[in-house]
């Protein structure tokens, strides 16, 4: 590292070198600015990579089939590339995910933000963000060989691969999301206003449901869609539990196949590069990419449009 | 004034309004210990399952047909190759975007656009980034099924982690460190090198392994880009083809054998030691140079 010589004598030959401007100083902005620049070229790849084979795809496959067909049996000889089972999985595990994720995710983040005292807190959020740095394959270990034999004790309809399990797994798995979004959410209120209820006479559930929950409902709102958009892309708990039959249907006892799922599926065989069964792998990713890209635009539209400014 | 009337409302309410209070805390208390006590099945699940099979010979062996000589040694070596490569990646790009965005770049549309872009990065399914290296890197740039290809996907996915934290490390730098330093005449390059990556050096550490655990525990990517789950050899380039331990212990979950599924139990032991170490490390390392700050 060069120094800066110091002023001896005049300080303005120095000056006039303009080292604020050299080009050693204008060559390390420009490869900085390159490495923020890569980042939109990653985006710029992963559509370009989608869309260069989806096209092919919807050469062969017309979009009326894509979207009308009931069926998706893309390795049976008689081919079928109908989206919607692999949607309705896809539903189906992301509603069950809901179900588990947002009531105790958001129960969570009250009693994180607004009951519990310094040192419980202290052991709760490390532990729950343990909770979100479990690898998803070790969940999907989890959902396939403790979940659903559990399960199977209640419900002896349940087969060994299964929507139900894979729902619920993922709706763990998403907890820690849920909670620590919105318990940012919660922070965000000035305490004026719950002061403002408690002198008022409310009682401290009273300040945080109807005073605290409205005022903090768009960062709410926010971090339900962010951490369904990360139900809906999470592949490992449904390759492994959810199973690899993709069904038009609404029965979370039985075996589904979800996008991600198929994903994997294809990839994991040897399909041949320039198929129609290669291809229809990128047009299941691009409906993937554009469905989570929409909730994560959606989810910072929430913030913007509905934040309660104070 | 009818004071007296709207306080005996009050009262007569107050106790059941209290009463219900007391009963929705047990119930926000029991659903935030619900996910630790999830954790602590699982990890109890994993642990009774696999202790047994986890010796020095499972460490140290090839996987095997037979699950009594099955070991994780590809996987392991792979993992901890994969990991070096990635941060080779990732954290030099991270840091170098993170710092033109925080010290360089103008205010204004441009700013915003690559704001929106990384956040919406962070929020991309993993697979997603799969389909990228198997279209860029594996097909495209010809790297087939190697280390470099799959090292060069995960440094993808877990650069817009390394970013955003790097940036909020340097917006920690108090302002008058900066204006100081160029007070005194430094460029701002001496600045940033000599000033703000030392001061925010802690926080961006803690990032990058967060981040590089985010790496450690990817399984979806690998598979997409086409990590092979048999390999009896260590890689010696990054040219080779590799396993991970993630692929490992998915491809012994995916088996119908009960032998093979407690083998997958037992690596995933050994995963999330590794994990549990790394997250340490990061704590600690952040308690060691807060204390040093302060005094």
């Amino acid at each position: 590292m060069k120094r800066v010589p110091s002023g001896e004598g005049s300080g303005s030959p120095l000056l006039q070198a303009n080292l604020y401007n050299s080009p050693r100083e204008r060559i390390i902005k420009w490869v900085l600015g390159l490495s923020a620049v890569l980042t939109i070229f990653t985006t710029l790849g992963i559509a370009g990579v989608l869309l260069g084979e989806s096209i092919a795809f919807f050469q062969q496959v017309s979009f009326r089939q894509f979207f009308l067909d009931t069926e998706w049996t893309p390795q049976f000889a008689d081919k079928h590339f109908g989206i919607w089972p692999l949607l309705s999985g896809t539903l189906l595990v992301t509603v069950i995910a809901a179900l588990v994720a947002l009531p105790l995710g958001l129960c969570s983040a009250i009693y994180i933000a607004e009951y519990a005292p310094a040192p419980v807190r202290r052991i709760l959020k490390p532990g729950l963000e343990l909770l979100a740095g479990v690898p998803t394959v070790v969940y999907g270990y989890f959902a396939l060989t403790f979940v659903t034999p559990l399960l199977q004790r209640v419900l002896p309809q349940l087969q060994v691969f299964n929507a139900l399990s894979a729902g619920i797994v993922v709706g763990i798995m998403i907890i820690p999301m849920v909670a620590s979004l919105s318990e940012d959410a919660f922070r965000a209120v000035p305490r004026a206003l719950a002061e403002g209820g408690y002198a008022l006479g409310a009682t401290k559930l009273e300040v945080v449901t109807r005073i605290l929950l409205p005022a903090a409902l768009s960062g709410i709102i926010a971090s339900f869609i962010l951490a369904l958009s990360r139900a809906i892309g999470e592949t490992m708990i449904v390759t492994l539990a959810a199973g690899a039959t993709p069904r038009l249907t609404l029965d979370p006892t039985g075996s589904i196949q979800t996008m991600t799922a198929f994903i994997v599926q294809v990839s994991l065989g040897d399909t041949p590069q320039g198929t129609v069964v290669y291809q229809s792998l990128f047009a299941v990713g691009l409906v993937l990419f554009l469905i989570t890209l929409g909730m994560n635009l959606g989810a910072n539209a929430v913030i913007r449009r509905f934040k309660e400014s104070y | 004034m009818p004071v007296t009337a709207t306080e005996s409302q009050f009262d007569l309410r107050l106790a059941q309004r209290k009463r219900f209070g007391t009963v929705m805390l047990c119930l926000f208390f029991l659903a935030t210990v619900f996910g630790l006590l999830v954790l602590l099945t699982l990890l109890v699940d994993v642990t009774v399952t696999g202790l047994r099979w986890l010796d020095w010979g499972f460490l140290t062996s090839f996987p095997s047909r037979n699950p009594e000589e099955a070991g994780i040694k590809s996987a392991i070596v792979g993992s901890l190759w994969m990991m070096g490569l990635t941060a080779l990646f990732a954290v030099p790009l991270g840091v170098g975007a993170a710092v033109y965005l925080e010290e360089y770049a103008p205010r204004g549309w441009f700013l915003r656009v690559i704001q929106v872009n990384i956040a919406n990065l962070a929020g991309i399914p993993s697979v997603i980034y799969g389909i990228l290296g198997l279209g860029l890197f594996v097909r495209f740039m010809a790297l087939e099924r190697s280390l470099l290809a799959g090292s060069l996907t995960m440094a993808l996915l877990i650069l817009p982690v390394i970013v955003i934290a790097t940036q909020e490390a340097l917006r920690a730098v108090p302002s008058g460190i900066r204006e100081s330093a160029y007070a005194l005449g430094a460029t701002r390059s001496q600045v940033i090198w000599s000033h703000l990556l030392p001061i925010a050096s802690p926080g961006i550490l803690t990032g990058v392994i967060l981040a590089l655990s985010r790496a450690l525990g990817e399984t979806a990517p690998l598979i997409m880009i086409g990590a092979l789950t048999f390999i009896a050899f260590l890689p010696e380039s990054v040219m080779d083809p590799f396993t991970v331990l993630p692929i490992q212990i998915f491809n012994w979950t995916t088996r119908p054998q009960a032998a093979f599924q407690e083998l997958a139990a037992a690596a995933i032991i050994v995963l999330m030691v590794f994990l549990f170490l790394m997250n340490l490390s990061a704590i600690l390392l952040r308690n060691h140079f807060d204390k040093k700050r302060a005094l």
